[in-house]
């Protein structure tokens, strides 16, 4: 029925093109748009009888349990997202400029393999070394260091190295990548122009590098708010973040609107973050 | 200087490298554990947990039950990227922009609230819990990210070959399954192999959809409620295992592209 034309590249208005797209975007408007809209409509329902409120928020920051499980998930993200860059950027430092360039990507391969281990198995490993009768208290008992075992399971800790662990692994590959886009002109003209090579890392490398360092930063920081596995696994309950209070409400109670409402918030915090970040990001190309 | 800074560097990287492999060379080292507690002193090397895993009914059912929601939802999402990226790439539809957007905004949001919609929305529409539908999730996850690299790999070099395949008289079926897809190859089995790793990996939205037949990780949750357990070491390194496969084969990709 295509009228047979010289132009191989059929038009626009034929059928073929939507043919080609309908499949990929009806699947994200009916499981990805479509869920998003229904929990938006149950975060406004009564968790008993259904009808109409807003009491799901308004529970967000009139309950102190509620609101403080989201100081926490903001401080113990913040912390990760700071040691981890500052942990990753020496060592992708170290993997782009002090190793010889053909074993670069096997000490890269070997530095991310851990990356690829289940997500849950990751953090119960941790439990392994972290556990009161775990390997480093064996170590340190065993050295004559402590003579009582040290409480490093279940605290905020634990969470946080379990976090620290993933996070300097994924750091280290974005900052690699960056720090291997630099032209070595830079450097070289640095030293042309006198710079040792402490100088030439702070003022030419290290600013170069810093958009790199706020995009990884920002991804760790979308992840790490988000995740569940972890908290849960090495920071136990007695402090709650708030995927660990969303899924409580789902777990013990059925409570769609309230977990549908403190999602919501939680998604609301993270879009904030990520426009504060692509504000600084445009500042500093300006 | 430069020696002082070469010394730091060197004990840095160990540093960091013994950081990572800590929790790894621990798991591995106490799933050949003898005795039932995973902890000092090492009593092996013994497979007694490994036997154990493999003879658990309920583990190899929910390892056989990853692989199947990982490749079917693989495949799916790796088809249905492409079939899109193509589209996009090679037609000129109104909203380009917008629609391709949209394709890829579930890579900004967390697994865990794209389980949780799709639980709200299953649980309000009456769709069971099932593999199903966590393999419906899986897809959600995947799609943007194989529609992401096969949409950035299709360049003008391809273009012209499917041209003179048209204007040789091939129909758009015949260009698309005996021209484009033999030449995008490498991107599509990126593309799957990494959804592969991911949906074998992922565990909260399995967690969320589904409840008697359930995922691998899933199962292992289930298993950490027991406390530490070698078996649970022993089925960790076993995944690990399969992980590193995935992995391998997805560089070997990207190398056999490189090179071509």
């Amino acid at each position: 029925m295509n009228s047979a034309g010289n132009n191989s590249v059929p038009r626009a208005g034929s059928a073929l093109p939507w043919a080609l797209v309908t499949p990929a975007l009806g699947w994200t408007l009916l499981f990805f748009v479509l869920p998003f809209i229904a929990m938006g409509f149950s975060s406004l329902t009564a968790h008993e009888g259904g009808g109409f409120t807003l009491s799901n928020y308004s529970q967000f920051f009139t309950n102190p349990s509620y609101w403080q499980a989201m100081v926490n998930s903001l401080e113990v993200t913040a912390i990760v997202t700071v040691v981890s860059v500052l942990l990753a950027y020496p060592f992708a430092w170290i993997l782009a400029e002090q190793v010889p360039e053909r074993w670069q990507r096997l000490a890269l391969m070997l530095a991310v393999l851990p990356f690829w281990t289940s997500y849950v198995v990751r953090s119960y490993s941790w439990l392994l070394v972290l556990a009161q009768n775990g390997v480093i208290n064996r170590a340190l008992t065993g050295s004559g260091l402590i003579t009582e075992p040290l409480q490093l399971a279940n605290t905020r800790l634990a969470a946080a190295t379990g976090f620290v662990h993933f996070f300097v692994m994924l750091l280290t590959l974005t900052i690699f990548a960056n720090l291997k886009q630099l032209s070595p002109s830079y450097r070289k003209a640095a030293a042309d122009l006198g710079a040792g090579p402490v100088r030439t890392f702070l003022h030419v490398i290290l600013p170069l590098t810093l958009p790199g360092i706020m995009v990884g930063a920002f991804l760790t920081f979308v992840l790490c708010i988000g995740d569940y596995i972890t908290p849960q696994i090495l920071g136990g309950n007695n402090e709650l973040l708030m995927p660990q209070l969303v899924m409580m409400q789902i777990g013990r109670r059925g409570d769609f609107p309230l977990a549908s409402a403190l999602s919501i918030i939680l998604m609301a915090v993270v879009t904030v973050a990520y426009l504060a970040c692509a504000r600084w990001l445009k500042i500093e190309r300006a | 200087m430069r020696r002082i800074i070469r010394v730091a560097s060197w004990l840095y990287a160990l540093a960091v490298y013994g950081f990572i492999f800590l929790p790894v060379v621990v798991l591995v080292l106490f799933s050949l554990q003898a005795t039932s507690f995973p902890i000092p002193p090492f009593t092996g090397p013994s497979l007694r947990w490994y036997d154990a895993v493999l003879s658990d009914v309920r583990l190899t059912s929910a390892l056989v039950n990853s692989l199947l929601v990982a490749s079917i939802s693989s495949a799916t999402a790796v088809t249905l990227g492409f079939l899109s990226a193509w589209g996009f790439a090679r037609f000129v539809l109104p909203g380009s922009g917008l629609l391709r957007g949209l394709i890829t905004l579930p890579l900004t949001v967390s697994y865990l609230i794209i389980g949780m919609g799709l639980l709200v929305l299953f649980n309000w529409a009456g769709v069971p819990k099932s593999l199903l539908a966590a393999g419906i999730g899986h897809v959600v996850i995947n799609l943007p990210l194989c529609f992401a690299i096969i949409y950035s790999q299709m360049g003008d070099h391809q273009i012209n070959i499917e041209r003179a395949a048209r204007d040789l008289g091939a129909s758009e079926w015949k260009v698309l399954l005996l021209i484009t897809v033999p030449v995008m190859a490498p991107a599509i089995f990126a593309g799957f192999f990494l959804s592969m790793t991911f949906s074998w990996d992922e565990f909260v939205i399995s967690f969320l959809l589904t409840r008697f037949d359930t995922t691998l990780p899933v199962e292992i949750w289930n298993l950490l409620r027991s406390g530490l357990n070698p078996k649970t070491n022993a089925v960790g390194s076993l995944v690990f295992a399969v992980s590193i496969v995935l992995v391998v084969l997805f560089e070997l990709t990207l190398l056999r592209r490189r090179k071509t």
